[in-house]
């Protein structure tokens, strides 16, 4: 086993001639928290688009284990072991927790999708997408095994959140408050069982309580030994939580370190609090 | 000092999601006002709020000393509000020339627009020189001092700006804020403006709002909130000082 | 050949009104417009009206036509689109399309159904150039296309309200925030593109020299691939595409015959679906950006239905109206059970995979050509034929559907659309006649011809369908296919290929589609292509709306209501028409998630 478990090099994006990511190298050690920070339109959402297959990559690879991602489409890289949650949350709206939950379960299943290594080869991804129905029509003993499995790992994962999902584990996602949206989403990811763990600002939108209870749940994720890569603007969080941090502007990387070491840099404090410059405005002249 | 621009405890909803809760807040005549905050702490919310966007669940916006709480868009532009939109927005496949004419859709006096129009080409030259351009293959820069210019044309007494900086580069944000000083000094337009880099904002704004989960939690004059120990907290976290 | 090129260019010239049309009311308002494309039919019909039966003179004519599109189509924004599409523009789309069926089924029943002929107004093949034979008509048809286009391209470029339109086109939230009033643009738009459409009208019948109220919606369908081919929103793209389309589609008939057009168009949409999904000049976004998109028919909450409805329903349905039941009530019963197992089977894809599928009678008929042709040619028993039936329509349809399903939102409605007409245009290339004297059912060598055996056969295979669709909704596969619906984006996210999952959906949808097409088939004992309607593809979509998308159950519901009420009303084919359209719009306003489902 290696000691990294995402690595970046050199990626690069442009849309329409910006260079929205330019040529950024970064790695992730196996049960390490990353953070990328940044002012907004640095890049930050970009790149975690580019890592998890959202978007192409237009120069630079991507490899996870060992194994190029770059080209893979994000329900390859699902497989491969990388779940994300995304910046406004998505959930699906008509679909209850729990249900949304066991669709994140979906890449780690065996009998409810055989043949699952065809599906994505022209003509023979039906074969997988008829034994599916058939699994779904009738049935096989392995398939009532795994409903089983999946109800139980449905189950953990609701726990997690026991008390804000708990109650509403059979509520459609529509009819849910912002923060308990984010919380199913970041179920579903889990559900995955994912090698790494891509949140795009989890807590935005949530006040002060929920983003503490969202910093005990990531603690406990990394106790458990689970690699985040996380975007998030809220610092206090950031700084507690991330074994690196990872600063970009513009496009790069200008910063890069410890959480004690980036809040001193004096690059990192002018892309976040500006230059100070002399004051300005009429109570000052 | 009057009021041009107050907000009395607005409340804003985005369907069951409380998006500003009772926010006060005024600009007066010529000032620069900065509004700070995180992502998602109501600043464009707020912005909405002002241009009529969004409606008011209650409360009252005033403007110029008419009740505007109800007014459409089209009426506040009338009245003086002009707006430079988030990430610049301008229109990519109309010449910078035809975008300052958009701006200026709700004026009817064809020769003061003809004279705005070159007044604008002499403020910012490098627009003059590109007017039959399209917007779209301007850089970053150029865009925003068209999104500028284009809210200049409808002869604003105050212009909202969401995040004029986002986006560009170090040495063109100093610019940008430049601009700002300049359009406010040599103009008269009042500026109210979201910005994410907090010092930088109030080193060209005369006071500041700080806003957190929609709520104003912090105001006052920009030397005020620059002391304010609660401002580096809010940004880099608590341990700063350490 | 150069006849042949005078030919496309006279078709393009319709196709290019149409599609500048199309373009421009998509540009400003995000919704794709079928209202549009009735507009064609009516132009040409109200000309029809004024030169043959009131006797006006052409000139005179022409502007009258005009004034009444313009007016229809401003009334027609105000009253249904513009208040859905501030919301919902799928919704708004599906609502033109109801009101596009309302619209041609009016203008037959006030001008009759038959073909007119369009009285000739101006001499049709008095120039030559060369070998090249065309009219003084054509020339001033071109022309009166060139001034238009050159004065609408002046408005757009020096109009106050033509900038207008252009800023509101490529920046919605901008334009608004500039005082521009969005509004007033989309009405403008709306009215400019109505007139087009009816000028695009009265071409047609100058230049076919007959006139259909129900020509509109196949030359509307053309045009609106001119568009999609100039790219979507773009306005020279729609010319360009107009002309380009026109003119292929010329040399096609040219080699192929005419009655491979609308395959032709057909190919040619998929082509430029695939090669090039934002047109030759339109741009497609990388990501959509809304959070909580998806299928906007599916949220709230179902009616909770007690648990003894189910069996009570069993039994009033199979025991009780079979035994007291007259023959005419049990013969509606069977085409409310034939329906509401094509709509049952329909709901996995218009409710759970989010495709809003416009051509179910497509796999319909192959399912009813595929029964007869194996029962009489192979002695396949019905029952035998029965899946069959399903399989080949499941099978056809996906073999042509294949290449729809990396297509995004309104694009995927009109592909099935143009689907469905394909395959009705294959079938009557191959099979132009109709196949009659289809054997009925027989059991253990009785023959099972009476209205009450019809009905328990459709009965079985409507329970058979129900318990199917039942178990499909609550596995594994069902939530996975619901959650491609919900948010493709985030399920690729989860490792789900929503591709896949959507053309299952469609494949079973197609199953079914083909086994109520065999039930129908046998029991009508002859079919032509000229029962696989748009009519049929309405009536499903509309059946499954009305009942709740994605709710199998509802499906029998929507049929009792339209087929069973409409048929004992008594309701003329038209007018029947008329009430799915206005119940297709209600619903959707009012009720988005159908009868039996609570709004939220």
């Amino acid at each position: 086993m290696s000691d990294v478990l995402l690595q970046v090099e050199n990626l690069e994006r442009h849309f329409d001639g910006l260079k929205a990511v330019d040529g950024i190298s970064f790695t992730v050690a196996p049960g390490e928290v990353v953070s990328i920070i940044g002012p907004n339109g640095s890049g930050k959402t970009t790149t975690l688009n580019l890592v998890t297959g959202t978007i192409r990559a237009h120069g630079g690879s991507i490899t996870l284990d060992g194994v190029r991602i770059d080209r893979a489409d994000s329900a390859r890289i699902a497989v491969h072991g990388i779940a994300r949650t995304f910046q406004n949350g998505r959930v699906f709206a008509t679909l209850s927790v729990a249900d949304n939950i066991e669709v994140g379960l979906h890449s780690t299943l065996r009998a409810h999708r055989p043949f699952s290594r065809l599906s994505n080869l022209f003509l023979l991804r039906w074969i997988p997408l008829i034994g599916e129905l058939f699994i779904a029509i009738v049935g096989t003993p392995a398939s009532r095994r795994e409903r089983k499995q999946i109800d139980a790992a449905v189950e953990t994962e609701i726990h997690r959140f026991e008390t804000r999902l708990g109650p509403r584990r059979d509520d459609p996602a529509y009819s849910l408050s912002y923060a308990n949206r984010r919380r199913t989403e970041i179920a579903r990811a889990l559900a995955l069982k994912p090698r790494l763990l891509v949140l795009d600002e989890p807590t935005a939108g949530m006040n002060q309580s929920e983003t503490v209870e969202v910093l005990e749940q990531l603690l406990e994720l990394k106790a458990e030994g689970q690699a985040i890569l996380l975007v998030e603007h809220k610092l206090d969080l950031v700084m507690t939580v991330s074994d690196r941090i990872i600063v970009m502007d513009g496009g790069r990387i200008i910063a890069e370190g410890r959480p004690e070491d980036v809040r001193r840099d004096p690059a990192v404090i002018e892309a976040y609090l500006g230059r100070r410059r002399g004051l300005g405005g009429g109570d000052h002249a | 000092m009057t009021d041009l621009l107050a907000l009395d405890d607005v409340h804003v909803y985005y369907g069951p999601f409380h998006a500003l809760r009772g926010n006060t807040l005024t600009v007066g005549e010529g000032e620069i006002v900065s509004l700070l905050g995180g992502n998602a702490s109501g600043k464009s919310t707020t912005m909405k709020t002002i241009l009529g966007l969004i409606k008011v669940k209650s409360g009252s916006v005033r403007f110029a000393g008419e009740d505007v709480t109800n007014a459409s868009t089209r009426h506040r532009v009338k009245a003086g509000i002009a707006s430079v939109p988030e990430a610049r927005r301008v229109f990519p496949q109309m010449t910078v020339d035809e975008n300052l004419l958009a701006g200026a859709y709700t004026r009817k006096d064809r020769v003061g627009i003809a004279e705005d129009l070159e007044r604008m080409r002499e403020h910012f030259p490098r627009l003059g020189e590109r007017r039959r351009q399209e917007a779209g293959t301007l850089s970053g820069g150029e865009q925003q001092m068209l999104a500028f210019a284009r809210a200049l044309m409808s002869r604003p007494k105050l212009i909202c700006m969401d995040e004029p900086t986002m986006g560009l580069a170090p040495k063109l944000v100093d610019q940008v804020l430049d601009e700002i000083v300049r359009i406010n000094k040599d103009l008269g337009v009042a500026v109210l403006f979201v910005e994410q880099q907090a010092e930088l904002a109030l080193s060209i704004a005369s006071r500041g709002y700080v806003l957190a989960t929609g709520e104003i939690v912090l105001n006052g004059t920009s030397r005020e909130l620059l002391d304010n120990p609660q401002i580096q907290e809010a940004y880099l976290g608590k341990a700063t000082q350490a | 050949m150069l006849n042949t090129l005078i030919d496309g260019l006279l078709r393009g010239n319709v196709y290019a009104l149409g599609a500048v049309g199309i373009s421009l009311v998509f540009g400003v308002m995000n919704v794709v417009n079928f209202a549009q494309f009735s507009f064609f039919g009516l132009g040409a019909m109200l000309a029809w009206f004024f030169v043959a039966q009131e006797g006006l003179p052409f000139w005179l004519a022409l502007p009258l036509v005009l004034a009444i599109c313009a007016a229809l189509g401003l009334v027609i924004n105000i009253s249904v689109v513009r208040p859905l599409a501030k919301f919902l523009p799928l919704a708004a789309m599906l609502s033109t399309y109801a009101v596009s069926q309302i619209l041609d089924n009016v203008s037959q029943i006030a001008f009759g159904a038959q073909f007119r002929v369009f009285p000739k107004v101006m001499p049709t093949s008095n120039l030559h150039i060369g070998n090249m034979r065309f009219g003084t008509s054509d020339v001033v048809m071109l022309a009166i296309t060139a001034v238009v286009m050159v004065v609408m391209s002046l408005f757009l470029k020096f109009g106050k309200i033509g900038r207008a339109i252009r800023a509101t086109a490529q920046d919605q939230e901008a334009a608004l925030q500039m005082g521009i009033p969005v509004g007033q643009v989309q009405h403008v738009s709306f009215v400019i593109a109505s007139t087009l459409g009816g000028l695009a009208g009265v071409f047609i019948a100058l230049y076919v020299g007959v006139a259909n109220p129900t020509s509109g919606l196949d030359i509307g369908l053309t045009a609106f691939v001119a568009a999609t081919l100039g790219g979507l929103g773009s306005l020279v793209g729609g010319v360009i595409g107009g002309f380009v389309l026109g003119i292929l589609e010329a040399f096609g008939i040219y080699f192929f015959g005419d009655t491979s057009r609308e395959i032709i168009i057909f190919v040619i949409l998929i082509v430029v679906l695939i090669l090039r999904p934002g047109g030759l000049l339109g741009k497609v976004p990388l990501i959509s950006t809304e959070p909580l998109t998806g299928t906007f028919l599916g949220k709230g909450r179902p009616l909770r239905i007690p648990r003894w409805v189910w069996p009570a329903a069993f039994v009033v349905g199979g025991i009780v109206i079979p035994l007291v039941a007259n023959d005419y009530v049990l013969t509606t019963g069977t085409q409310v059970l034939i329906y509401a197992v094509i709509a049952a089977g329909f709901t996995v894809t218009a409710g759970q995979s989010g495709v809003l599928a416009l051509g179910q009678a497509g796999p319909i008929a192959i399912g009813a050509y595929t029964s007869a042709l194996v029962t009489m040619n192979l002695h396949f028993s019905f029952w035998a034929a029965l899946p069959v039936a399903g399989l080949s329509a499941a099978i056809i349809a996906s073999v042509l559907a294949s290449p729809i399903w990396g297509v995004k939102g309104h694009y995927i409605s009109i592909a099935t659309l143009g689907l469905g007409i394909a395959i009705v245009a294959i079938i009557q290339l191959v099979e132009p006649q109709g196949i009659y004297n289809i054997p009925v059912p027989q059991w253990f060598g009785a023959v099972l011809s009476t209205p009450v055996a019809y009905y328990l056969i459709d009965f079985g295979v409507l329970v058979v369908t129900l318990l199917v669709m039942w178990r499909i909704r609550r596995s594994h596969l069902g939530k996975v296919i619901s959650s491609v619906g919900s948010d493709e984006v985030a399920a690729l996210a989860s490792g789900v290929r929503g591709r896949n999952y959507k053309a299952l959906a469609f494949a079973i949808s197609a199953f079914f589609a083909g086994v109520g097409g065999s039930l129908l088939a046998h029991q009508y004992t002859y079919i032509d292509p000229t029962i696989f309607t748009m009519l049929m593809s309405l009536l499903v979509v509309t059946i499954v709306i009305m009942g709740g998308v994605s709710l199998p159950y509802g499906a029998v519901v929507g049929s009792i209501i339209l087929i069973g009420a409409m048929e004992l009303l008594r309701f003329t084919p038209e007018l029947r028409i008329i009430v799915y359209g206005l119940v297709l719009i209600l619903v959707v306003r009012f009720r988005p998630g159908g009868i039996l489902v609570r709004n939220s």
